[in-house]
């Protein structure tokens, strides 16, 4: 057997099914991991070792059970999800001591399936940011590279599951934050339709934007831990009740793509993709099509207004959700503020990041009287075009494929200066929340120039995210296969 | 400018936010860069179009109004920056 922390979430979860591995050896093995490569790459901000332990010992004691998909697998959260008893801080400085009294729904639905949590991720400061280096407390490096970025919003996640810490790891996404990091990490990541998976016990960023989603090292394990968090959940009324396909079925036993449709959006093709970006994902496509796919050109006319859509109806909600900072209930306080509304205006200054109050403040002022109807309309109208717009391209085609973003993982400090520079960074998978479709980033090589992994996207109908796991699962062994870091 | 330093300090306070002269200089000049990036929304004819808040277009969701106790009142305190005991401690208001 090769290195037990490299196996894939299916492969370990035979070897704890049979009893070939006890929960309690998987569990050290995965800390000892975590323990070899932190200080490297630092993707964790808590690690709950005590914790994980006696449950793994717990689980070892009553023997493996076939009703728990993911019985004694170690899987990673990041923070931005309520943990119960454990810290959960968002990246942020105001939550440093908050210990949520709850776990999130998609984190109860891991425990009740058997899932050890072994540690929280780092991110972007409330999910805001491209690179995990807007994080309060420390920036995430990528495995590959560690003079890189990991992306972001959830670059511990995708760092963590790069480095072999975990079999895989919930990642949230509300403009790109699962997929850009698992491109940039060479790791599989799914955001969710909007509705498909619930988001209570999400610290909410966008709360008409945000998913929760897997983040993994091979199709199929993004398909069993889509399995247990999808569903319904009468805590988030935007949660569907459409039934949850089986995915790991979907996956099928075809291993060609004949009868497929694949649209490929001129926008996303044209220009200002690096050559090695290109280079890869055009690659990808050529297997798609040796393996009997079809492709066909699709136009997303408005991709270029998709940047400014996004940024105003999400710094609108998040300037809204961030309200309920206020230092009364839970998080920072400060202490010499003599009257109520100075001590919301002290804790709120000294808690947030510089990033989240510019962002307040955008979101204060788009909403404001007099601006309203400019910017947070006006968006909300393009947001409908936009849909319409991917709605008439999957007529089309079953899915869309280009690439996740223009580049390999930049380095570190590159791009902090500039807000709208880093922005830009989003414009492929932003058009994706905005819509609610699925889309997914699954690794095809590294590229040429960086040796950095680059990552395709893949974009689905609404709740078509067993189509898109389908395809991803047939062109994943078939292009080249982008291995471990060697971290 | 589409935003000015007096404009940035007018919204800091409306968000409980106290930015020192020089920050609101500079997210002044930040936001403006921004929102003049975010003008270009302008170039679309939208006055036909229904604006779309969120991609669920669902109903209010009811349910029945049932009392529930789910967490014991140390539970609801225990994040609290200070309590008595029974309630969240504020700095005197009236």
């Amino acid at each position: 057997m090769p290195d037990l922390t490299q196996l894939t979430l299916a492969q370990v979860r035979q070897h704890l099914a049979d009893k070939s591995l006890s929960a309690a050896e998987v569990t050290e093995a995965a800390l000892a991991r975590i323990t070899a490569t932190e200080p490297k790459i630092q993707a964790l901000l808590s690690v709950q070792a005590e914790e994980a332990r006696a449950q793994a010992k717990a689980l070892d004691q009553g023997g493996p059970d076939a009703n728990k998909p993911l019985w004694g697998v170690p899987l990673i959260v990041k923070d931005v999800l309520a943990t119960r008893g454990t810290p959960t801080t968002c990246g942020s400085k105001i939550l440093e001591n908050f210990r949520p009294v709850y776990d999130a729904t998609a984190v109860a639905r891991l425990r009740d399936a058997g899932a050890i949590i072994l540690a929280k991720a780092n991110m972007d400061e409330f999910a805001m940011g491209s690179t995990t280096e807007n994080s309060a407390y420390f920036a995430t490096k990528n495995p590959w590279d560690t003079s890189r970025v990991p992306g972001g919003s959830s670059g511990g996640s995708g760092a963590a599951v790069a480095a072999c810490q975990a079999y895989g790891a919930l990642g949230t996404d509300t403009g790109g934050s699962i997929r850009l990091p698992a491109s940039f990490c060479g790791i599989v990541g799914l955001k969710p339709s909007y509705g498909r998976v619930s988001r209570f016990g999400m610290v909410a960023y966008g709360s008409s934007l945000d998913q929760i989603g897997p983040m993994t090292r091979s199709v199929e394990d993004a398909a069993r831990i889509l399995q247990v968090i999808a569903g319904h959940d009468e805590r988030d009324s935007t949660s569907v009740t459409a039934p949850v396909p089986d995915y790991v079925a979907a996956l099928g036993s075809s291993g060609d793509l004949k009868g497929l449709t694949i649209g490929l959006p001129e926008e996303y093709w044209d220009k200002g993709l690096s050559p090695e970006v290109a280079g890869a994902c055009t690659a990808a496509i050529k297997q798609a099509e040796a393996l009997g796919a079809r492709t066909v050109p699709v136009r997303l006319k408005l991709s270029e207004y998709a940047i400014a859509t996004y940024y105003i109806i999400a710094v609108a909600e998040a300037s809204s959700n961030l309200a309920r900072f206020d230092g009364v209930r839970y998080g920072y306080r400060d202490n010499d503020a003599q009257s109520l509304i100075e001590m919301y205006v002290k804790s709120r200054t000294k808690g947030f990041g510089e990033e989240v109050q510019r962002r307040i403040i955008l979101g204060t002022y788009v909403l404001s009287s007099g601006y309203y109807d400019a910017y947070y309309r006006k968006a909300a109208q393009v947001r409908r075009l936009i849909r319409q717009d991917f709605e008439a391209a999957l007529t089309q085609c079953d899915v869309i494929m280009g690439p996740v973003c223009p580049t390999t993982a930049f380095k570190v400090g590159e791009m902090s200066a500039d807000p709208l520079q880093m922005y830009l960074m989003d414009i492929f998978t932003i058009s994706t929340n905005l819509a609610g479709l699925p889309g997914m980033s699954l690794p095809v090589g590294l590229g040429r120039d960086s040796g950095m992994p680059v990552g395709l996207q893949l974009t689905g109908r609404a709740f078509d995210e067993a189509r898109l796991l389908q395809v991803a699962g047939v062109l994943e062994k078939n292009v080249p296969a982008t291995g471990f870091s060697k971290l | 400018m589409r935003i000015s330093p007096e404009e940035v300090a007018k919204v800091a306070r409306l968000a409980r936010l106290d930015l020192t002269p020089e920050k609101i200089d500079q997210y002044a000049g930040q936001l403006d860069g921004i929102l003049g990036y975010m003008d270009k929304l302008s170039e679309l004819d939208t006055s036909a179009v229904e604006p779309m808040y969120t991609p669920v277009d669902h109903v209010s969701v009811m349910r029945d109004d049932v009392a529930r106790k789910d967490y014991s009142r140390e539970d609801i305190l225990r994040n609290a920056p200070e309590t008595d005991g029974s309630f969240f401690i504020v700095p005197r208001i009236v």
